[in-house]
């Protein structure tokens, strides 16, 4: 198979024409001797999705995305410009305009080297051909058809395919030339049921850094079905959540979301370099409880917050977070590493060519503990067991953070009873973390379904964390 | 490659001829193209400058009853033919829909009036910096508290947008945005709060001034040092003016079309019921000249007209687009692409009045998270705000949860304030609501 770096540069250099004179004519327009780091990320990206409903395949979309950014940094300053004209006139004004940051100095010259190829943590495969089209919408319609044999109570299905192929090549000031190709893959099945009048939804997917064919396999998408409509059941038996502080035990995989908003957004390194976050200047400190280890790891193959390299061209890797407890360092881009002394931890990204590169998780998960996941329910009196949530918030500089149930029971007596109502749960990030009493050996992943906001930008992510047991958060019930 | 109008027609037009050329029955287009600077400063210093010239084009097919669609931002004649050529194969997969198709050629905009949403602002980098500096100084300066800040950004936005149907309409104008905000924290001992406060406008010079922006973000900030818990209780809520409208917002995502004829609605069936106490209307209006969500027609070229939703209380239209009117056998209410400019009736008091009305309860001025299911209308969501007893403000509340069902809340309005928060498309008062079930220590 051709690398990532070979099939980048004929997508992205070639194809428009943009030789190596060229580049180096935009990299030195872009550097100079008041410009302390600098870098080009060029991007051509499809993405192709197909949306069942009404049991009927009625949409499909085709969506390609071009361009490139020009990114100059002087001191604290940065300068930023992009273009979907890829022709070279239309770079070296996009480079001027960002070096103009920095209102003067001589410009440079850059001597560009391909960089030793970073492990690939994915196969550059193009997802969006890996299936005949034929055959996504036999899927389509195998995911309705389950769905609606599931029960006679199935209202309504949708279901969706999406398939993602983006190339992406960075240069930078010091050289570095590096492309990676990331496929990505995802479905979901939404479904709506009803009983004498009372209706419910519930909804299931996911995906991975892979081709199509991922989702056929071990019957992944028919499950998903499966699951949302048995989700979807249980709500139509569900009554009202009590409200306030008690004991709640989270599920493992995707409840991770705890990890992503209680912790993860506050020890990116943006917000901790500007002093604006609750973790900045904790690096030693006691910020959870000793049984939490949490790490960000974007090396799981395959995994849909995975990289080969981030988007400043940095390998990723797998960075201790809180280790027993202890915060160890945070999450880098190359930038705010630089102005903290540290290096970038492959943490730096961008939702596209359009928006500058910031410090973001990639799969941020907890390591199993010890204890058997029947232990944990069996030591709550009165509480939740959580098994399945629709998404979270934090406000970083106070530390609350919110995330909402959409699947959880009553444990009483050491047992799981009724199902409840979706709730939102609200604490503190330290706090809540501190209050975790005990960790199930079963850690899982999520099934990659994870998109994380910040600043305006969406990329995917993913979360993980074995069964664990929070001794006291407040649950935004009704029931008084 | 910057666009003018008369070009972004010429690629409509084009796009239009090669989806006939390539056997479409029917087809639709836009092309948008726009340009952006940002500028943010940050503790006095200049911090970031974005500038960005951003295009798309868009077309949807249509070989008899079925669609296809693509998009891309290559705007080369081959990028271009490539582009509707996958959406004439993905034409050829998707299914037959007796709804699907343009809209009713009866329906589309005649003449759409220009509605003065196009007032570019002359601005270059040293004056925007000029601007956002004043701005993060004026919330440095309110309190000594405010020891840090994530900056004030000053950003203008312009563009043109073009859309058109193989129905003959072809229709486009361009468009102006905004905006100036300011981000900062405050910290004592004992607390560390951060937030933030903003204008938009089409015309840069009705933007409210830079000061009083920043002011304005330190004094929410500072508001919400030492918050405290509250203990579990059952008491009213009132909703502050900008975030009432994401009630209105959950309102009108229930009345969609789509969210009917897919059953997926709180409000599923509600037509000629009703929802709201009988002093409530509410309308749309998106011929507003200069409005922020203004638009002569809607994203299929069917004139924009004003709508009543609410009347007297009473759910007195869905918003509909041609697919969604068709499904439920009505006609287009001109809201394919949203809703666009929607008022309250409002009532005589202000916020202070209604802080008074409500005598003791939680003023919500923040809320966090997601919470709310739009099928079954349950609403829970993170809060903070400010206990209210004795009709006065006692102090800040922050880690709560407020907690409901959309349908009760509705029912339960008893008033809403005249303190109109303007730099939103939903233009409402506060909103107080007689129940909700807060949940805390």
């Amino acid at each position: 198979m051709e690398s990532a770096l070979d099939i980048a540069s004929k997508v992205l250099l070639e194809a428009p024409g943009i030789g190596n004179s060229q580049l180096q004519q935009v990299m030195a327009a872009l550097v100079g001797s008041n410009i302390d780091t600098a870098d080009a990320f060029f991007q051509y990206s499809r993405l192709e999705s197909w949306i069942l409903d009404d049991g009927i395949v009625k949409e499909g979309n085709h969506n390609i995305e071009q361009g490139v950014g020009l990114r100059a940094i002087s001191g604290e300053k940065t300068g930023f410009s992009y273009t979907e004209d890829l022709n070279s006139s239309a770079l070296k004004q996009a480079a001027v305009t960002a070096r103009a940051i920095a209102r003067s100095g001589q410009t440079g010259a850059v001597e560009i080297r391909p960089n030793e190829t970073a492990p690939a943590m994915y196969a550059a495969h193009d997802p969006l051909t890996s299936l005949p089209d034929t055959a996504k919408i036999e899927l389509l319609n195998r995911l309705d058809a389950e769905a609606r044999a599931q029960d006679p109570r199935v209202r309504q299905v949708t279901a969706s395919l999406v398939a993602a192929h983006d190339i992406v090549l960075v240069i930078n000031n010091e050289g570095l030339l590096a492309a990676d190709v990331r496929p990505l893959v995802r479905c979901n099945v939404q479904v709506i049921v009803e009983q004498q009048g009372r209706r419910e939804q519930g909804s299931a997917g996911g995906g991975a850094r892979s081709s199509l064919d991922f989702l056929l396999q071990e019957e992944r998408a028919l499950n998903f079905a499966r699951e949302a409509v048995r989700q979807a059941l249980v709500n139509l038996e569900a009554v009202e959540t009590p409200a306030g502080p008690m004991p709640v035990v989270l599920g493992p995989g995707w409840p991770g979301i705890l990890l992503h908003e209680a912790v993860g957004h506050g020890l990116e390194g943006d917000l901790n370099r500007k002093g604006l976050s609750a973790f900045a200047g904790r690096v030693g400190d006691q910020v959870a409880s000793s049984l939490c280890t949490i790490v960000d790891d974007g090396t799981l193959p395959g995994r849909r917050g995975s990289l080969s390299i981030d988007d400043e061209g940095t390998p990723a890797q797998n960075t201790v977070l809180i280790e027993n407890g202890i915060l160890k360092g945070y999450m880098q881009d190359r930038f705010n590493g630089r102005l903290m002394g540290t290096a970038s931890t492959g943490n730096g990204r961008r939702e596209s060519y359009a928006n500058l590169p910031i410090p973001r998780m990639t799969n941020t998960y907890m390591l199993p503990g010890e204890q058997e996941p029947e232990e944990i329910i069996q030591s709550v009196d009165r509480g939740l067991y959580a098994v399945n949530f629709a998404g979270g918030q934090v406000d970083i500089t106070s530390g609350k953070f919110v995330f909402s149930l959409n699947e959880a029971y009553l444990i009483e007596n050491g047992k799981i009873t009724l199902p409840v109502k979706g709730a939102t749960l609200i604490g503190n990030g330290p706090e809540v973390m501190s209050r975790v009493s005990m960790v199930g050996n079963d850690l899982q992943l999520d099934p990659g379904v994870g998109v994380c906001g910040k600043d305006g930008q969406s990329v995917p992510v993913g979360v993980g964390q074995p069964t664990l047991k929070v001794d006291e958060i407040t649950v935004g019930g009704t029931a008084v | 490659m910057k666009l003018n109008l008369a070009e972004q027609q010429q690629i409509v037009k084009d796009l239009l001829a090669e989806a006939r050329h390539m056997g479409a029955t029917a087809a639709e287009a836009a092309v948008s193209a726009d340009e952006s600077l940002a500028v943010t400063v940050r503790l006095g210093e200049l911090e970031t400058v974005e500038q960005s010239r951003d295009q798309s084009l868009g077309i949807s097919v249509y070989m008899g009853q079925r669609k296809g669609s693509s998009s891309t931002t290559d705007f080369s004649p081959t990028a271009i033919r490539e582009s509707v050529k996958k959406a004439c194969t993905i034409a050829r997969y998707t299914s037959e829909d007796p709804y699907t198709g343009l809209a009713d050629a009866a329906m589309l905009a005649v003449d759409p009036p220009d509605l003065d949403l196009y007032h570019p602002w002359k601005i270059s980098v040293p004056e925007a910096t000029e601007i956002a500096l004043t701005c993060e100084q004026a919330a440095r300066d309110e309190d000594r508290r405010i020891t840090n800040s994530e900056g004030a950004t000053v950003s203008s936005q312009q563009g043109s947008f073009v859309y058109g149907n193989s129905n003959g309409f072809v229709g486009g104008y361009p468009v102006s945005r905004h905006d100036i905000s300011c981000v900062v924290m405050a910290s004592d001992n004992d607390s560390m709060q951060r937030d933030y406060w903003y204008d938009t406008n089409r015309l840069p010079e009705q933007l409210k001034s830079p000061e009083s922006i920043g002011k304005q973000a330190a004094q929410r900030t500072l508001a919400k040092m030492n918050a405290r818990k509250l203990s579990t209780c059952q008491a009213p809520v009132l909703f502050k003016a900008n975030i009432a409208s994401s009630l209105i917002g959950a309102l009108m995502g229930a009345i969609r079309g789509h969210a009917q004829y897919r059953k997926s609605s709180f409000l599923l069936d509600a037509l000629g019921q009703q929802i709201l106490p009988e002093w409530v209307n509410i309308r749309e209006h998106p011929m507003l000249p200069r409005g922020l969500a203004s638009a002569p027609f809607d994203s299929e070229g069917v004139a924009t007209r004003d709508n009543e939703f609410v009347v007297d209380g009473v759910l007195s239209s869905y918003a509909l687009d041609s697919y969604s009117a068709k499904k439920l056998d009505m006609k287009t209410t001109g809201n394919a692409g949203g809703i666009r400019n929607l008022a309250i009736e409002t009532g005589p008091g202000d916020l202070e009045a209604l802080v008074r009305e409500m005598h003791r309860g939680l003023l919500v001025t923040e809320l966090l998270g997601q919470g709310f299911n739009p099928v079954t209308g349950d609403y829970s969501r993170g809060a903070a705000g400010i206990w209210v007893d004795n009709g006065e403000m006692q102090y800040p509340v922050e880690e709560v949860t407020i907690a409901g069902n959309m349908k009760e809340m509705f029912r339960q309005l008893l008033a809403v304030g005249n303190d109109i928060h303007t730099a939103s498309s939903i233009h409402t008062g506060s909103w107080l609501i007689e129940n909700m079930t807060i949940a805390g220590n």
